[in-house]
């Protein structure tokens, strides 16, 4: 009993993981109707210059809110330079776009930072709470900056006017820009705030899994799993997706041996997916003929 | 080869001009071999098959729009399938590749069922999945005995028939080739025909396709299944030219370059699966050449460029330039 | 005197003759496919791109390192060029890279080519080929083989011969040890794996009371060494490579699990492991090793490990020193560099095959001490010693003799 309580608390753990990594696949689909893969590597490549301002001496958070920023500016920069040229192509060229980026992202931060593994700082006290031994105090931390992420990304789309023109120039571009909405701002808007929380997310994960280039790719294949299963339109789907996936994996590991772990947990995600094809909290799409 | 365009209709029988075209590349092809070097040989072979797979594929997501990221499962379960029959049963390899497709189908058309429910992101997810796990799965203890576990299976190269005095690669790209032709006249039969317009109708009206009659599940799976069945023979093919097969051969980058191939070929269009096989084929040696430093990056500079130059790929572009040349003419 | 054209023309034929006759034998030049006056080639394939990235290092700090020997002059006046091409760790590259290396590149020889999955690709060929694929950089078992693989000699200490050399130790010091085993789901993990079970054998086998496994794809392993602490074992022998040891190790310490922590050799670097995991939580591990540590600071005044800082200073700046990595690729070059030595002007296939099982004794300072290199026709491990060490949490701290793993 007390493995399967240590178990689900540290799937949680890793679920925070994949909750903060999903939220920024839901945000880039929230403003472009698309995922972009190239999103675990844009966060990893933050958390390389959080690193590096870090290693010049600059304290935690300063470092923190200026890779947020820089974060900002790299995602918009990318959406217009480099996607916006593609804008009209079949949606697998840009597919095929953000897999260049990828790649070309992975390899640079292999060239410029070398490939050794990378302690990150956290900036959560080492003790863990209350002395427990299942989750570090950095796990329950970066759980609590993924929640008030997400809450800041629900109220910024339901509250705010500026959310709301995005969702509207994601989903109906050309009645959009008749209402005067600037699509092609929101859409950089879309992609700069996606990068902004996917360096967060990226510096809430690096201190558990350790800084080095293919740090996301792994988290990635569970953060898509995760938001798909929540439902790529909710971000608070997303976050629970995360969780679940986190506690899923760790169950079928610890029951059913490691062997088959990733398997299983796939099919099982799949297999609620068609049950419910938009899923859990995703919303149905009724389409007109 | 001009290929079936997103507006169905009946097809007429290729002019004479295609038809010249096609002898002399198909002359060029037979020719090919005894002019360039084994080595060369070798990696031309690796293009055939991978541009079988590449068909397989462009039929699923092209012509039929459904987005599979996990192609490279059904390319490893086709050269697994010729691995171990020439391994553990001595089935001559000639006969490995209609087994390879065989299972295949029935795996393509299996998975394809339950993967009708879900739509877009979601069916790629699933695909994704399929993708990620297959080498886990070939790696699992319990089939061990078959597959060999994480060692992998060596295969034995065939040989040319002792009354023909080619090389082992010539042979092997001439057997590729022959595959090859057959199966690209039955995907053209199939796809000018009253299916391919079905599979056509249901990537872009589903629901008017259906309200005609279409039985789009059936289709949706059948298409599933005969993708998956040229992906097969392509792996079954791949393995014997590589001679080995190991569970970390077919990883999720193998999907994903398979995905690359069919978008930078051109989807929808027959003649893009050459065009992307040489892509996925030769490209990545060049940007070795270009750069030891960050080869990738340099692979992720053409991607984006390519995509850029021709969006709808090379066959696509070469259909709009042909179209532009013909419109610039009849002034 | 004047002498007659004929006579002139039998005295020039006589001297030319006598000349040839009496040359000695070692200045008579056999070259085969990529050897001359002025070259030697070799090849090798690496993983530029892809999954397994970080080790591309190694062939770049091969071709700092014979930029070097050829800038002092090359070996017996030749140059080393090194043609090292991408594999990306995908089999069906490394087979055709490796054609392309032999078939139209025409190296005299294979160098490091890495990844046990790319070389088994390639054994039978380039055995068939009669090619010397020399000094793999996998330390896969099966590469020392001389009367079926005659063309292959590996380079890497056994995996099995590790592991097994872990399970004698526990059999001896600690026979009633509860074991967990942690290891990555490849063919690297499982060599291991099977070095400890062979090594355990029947008997020991009970000791095994919990495994697990991981894939390099996951992101971390704290679910796995939750179920092994779960199990009640006492002792952990951690399987893994440096990202997953790191966090291996720290995850055990912070969930209060104290066993007798064994880390295979791939996962022991100071500087890659063990700091980002926490050197205050590395302490008592134990490990084999048969190199020095660069991040070892009872090396850090040791001539040998100063001249391999100078080199990475000077050739190799983009190079991390902190990667144990690029030290182990510099034992691989000196040894080449050694067998290319030994063959004089005699460059053929054969003669490189020939010298390259015919190491006596080379002691490269960079080994730990009393450590030697050897080959004989009969057996083609290169690397056969080890020694334990355990850390202190600054060092590792070598004990015990040097163990030999050949039996």
């Amino acid at each position: 009993m007390n493995v399967l309580l240590h178990q689900v608390l540290s799937g949680l753990a890793t679920g925070g993981i994949y909750a903060s990594v999903a939220l920024a696949l839901v945000m880039i689909y929230q403003a472009t109707h698309l995922v972009n893969f190239a999103q675990g590597e844009l966060a990893m490549f933050s958390t390389y210059i959080s690193w590096s301002l870090i290693q010049a001496g600059m304290p935690y958070w300063a470092a923190f809110f200026i890779t947020v920023a820089v974060a900002f500016a790299l995602g918009v920069l990318i959406e217009r330079v480099i996607v916006q040229p593609v804008e009209n192509a079949p949606i697998l060229s840009v597919v095929i776009v953000f897999i260049g980026l990828l790649v070309i992202m992975n390899s640079l931060a292999g060239w410029i930072f070398s490939y050794t593994i990378k302690p990150f700082p956290s900036p959560f006290p080492t003790a863990p709470l209350f002395g427990n031994s299942y989750v570090s105090s950095h796990e329950l931390g970066s759980i609590g900056i993924t929640l008030v992420v997400l809450l800041l990304v629900f109220a910024f789309f339901r509250f705010t006017p500026l959310g709301l023109a995005m969702r509207a120039a994601a989903q109906n571009p050309v009645s959009s820009r008749l209402v005067g909405v600037r699509v092609g701002w929101m859409l950089a808007l879309g992609w700069g705030l996606a990068a902004a929380i996917g360096s967060i997310a990226g510096m809430m994960v690096a201190p558990t899994v350790f800084l080095e280039p293919n740090m996301m790719a792994g988290i990635l294949l569970y953060a898509f799993a995760a938001a798909l299963l929540g439902g790529i339109d909710s971000p608070g789907g997303a976050v629970l997706g995360g969780f679940i996936v986190g506690v899923l994996e760790n169950v079928v590991g610890s029951f059913l041996g490691t062997e088959l772990k990733l398997t299983v947990a796939l099919v099982l995600i799949v297999g609620v997916l068609v049950i419910r094809p938009s899923g859990l909290f995703g919303k149905v799409h009724v389409t007109r003929v | 080869m001009t290929t079936p365009s997103s507006t169905p209709k009946a097809r007429p029988a290729l002019s004479r001009n295609q038809l010249l075209g096609l002898a002399l590349l198909l002359v060029g092809a037979c020719v090919l071999p005894f002019l360039i070097s084994n080595y060369r040989v070798f990696q031309f072979t690796l293009v055939l098959v991978y541009a079988i797979a590449l068909l397989g594929l462009n039929m699923l997501t092209g012509y039929n729009g459904q987005i599979s990221l996990g192609h490279g499962a059904f390319y490893a379960i086709g050269a697994y399938v010729a691995a171990i029959l020439m391994d553990k049963f001595g089935v001559p390899y000639w006969a490995t590749l209609p087994a390879a497709g065989a299972v295949c189908l029935v795996a393509g058309f299996l998975f394809g069922l339950p993967a009708l429910r879900l739509e877009g992101l979601y069916l790629s997810l699933a695909t994704f999945a399929l993708g990620v796990a297959m080498p886990q799965i070939l790696k699992f203890k319990g089939f061990e005995h078959w597959t060999g576990g994480v060692q992998g299976i060596v295969i034995v190269k065939p040989d040319p028939p002792a009354w023909l005095p080619i090389s082992q690669d010539q042979w092997l790209y001439f057997v590729a080739l022959v595959t090859l032709l057959i199966l690209f006249l039955i995907g053209w039969n199939l796809l000018r025909g009253r299916i391919g317009r079905a599979m056509v109708a249901i990537r872009d009206q589903p629901i008017a396709a259906q309200a005609m009659g279409v039985n789009t599940a059936m289709i949706k799976s059948l298409t599933f299944g005969v993708s998956a069945m040229y992906t097969g023979i392509a792996g079954a093919l791949g393995a014997i030219a590589i001679q080995f097969v190991a569970p970390d051969t077919f990883t999720i980058f193998l999907s994903i370059t398979l995905v690359v191939g069919v978008v930078i070929g051109g989807l929808a269009s027959i003649s893009g699966a050459i065009w992307g096989a040489l892509f996925i084929q030769f490209i990545p040696n060049v940007a070795d050449q270009i750069s030891k430093a960050a080869p990738w990056a340099i692979y992720g500079v053409f991607l984006i460029v390519f995509m850029y130059v021709m969006p709808s790929g090379v066959a696509g572009f070469i259909r709009i330039a042909h179209g532009r040349l013909r419109r610039w003419r009849q002034r | 005197m004047k002498f007659s054209l004929k006579r002139r023309v039998s005295l020039l034929a006589i001297a030319a003759t006598l000349a040839v006759v009496t040359a000695p034998a070692s200045a008579q030049k056999k070259y085969g496919p990529g050897a001359s006056d002025t070259e030697i080639k070799l090849g090798q394939t690496m993983p530029y791109s892809g999954p397994a990235s970080a080790y591309g290092t190694i062939g770049k700090l091969h071709m700092a390192y014979f930029k070097m020997i050829n800038e002092a002059g090359g070996i017996n006046g030749r140059k080393i060029n090194l043609i090292s091409l991408d594999d990306g760790y995908s089999p069906p590259k490394t087979v055709e890279q490796v054609r392309k290396l032999v078939e139209q590149d025409e190296v005299l020889a294979l160098f490091q080519t890495l990844g046990t999955p790319g070389n088994s690709a390639i054994h039978k060929y380039v055995n068939g080929k009669k090619v010397p694929h020399l000094l793999l950089a996998t330390g896969a078992t099966k590469w020392s083989d001389p009367k079926n693989f005659p063309w292959t000699l590996g380079f890497n200490l056994s995996y099995q011969a590790e592991g097994a050399i872990y399970a004698r130790y526990l059999m001896k010091n600690k026979p009633n040890a509860k074991i967990a085993i942690l290891y990555q789901n490849d063919d690297y993990g499982k060599d291991v794996l099977k070095g400890v079970k062979d090594g355990l054998g029947a008997a020991g086998a009970k000791m095994i009371v919990a495994e697990a496994t991981y894939e390099v794809s996951d992101p971390t392993v704290d679910s796995q060494i939750v179920t092994l602490q779960g199990s009640g074992a006492d002792t952990f022998i951690n399987i893994t490579t440096p990202k997953f040891g790191a966090q291996a190790i720290r995850k055990a310490f912070d969930s209060g699990w104290k066993p007798l922590h064994i880390v295979n050799n791939v996962s022991a670097s100071v500087g890659s492991v063990l700091t980002p995991a926490g050197l205050d939580k590395s302490v008592g591990l134990l490990t084999l090793q048969y190199y020095k540590d660069p991040n070892d600071p009872q090396w850090k005044d040791d001539p040998a490990m100063l001249e391999w800082r100078a080199f990475m200073g000077r050739y190799y700046r983009e190079g991390d020193p902190k990667d144990a990595t690029n030290l182990y690729a510099y034992l691989t070059a000196q040894t080449m560099v050694q067998i290319l030595k030994q063959c004089g002007n005699d460059l053929t296939r054969e003669n490189v095959m020939k010298q390259a099982a015919n190491i006596k004794s080379l002691k490269l300072p960079l080994l730990l001490t009393g450590m030697a290199l050897n080959t004989t026709p009969t057996d083609f491990f290169l690397v056969k010693q080890g020694q334990l060490a355990k850390f202190t949490g600054t060092q590792w701290q070598g004990f015990g003799d040097v163990l030999s793993t050949g039996d």
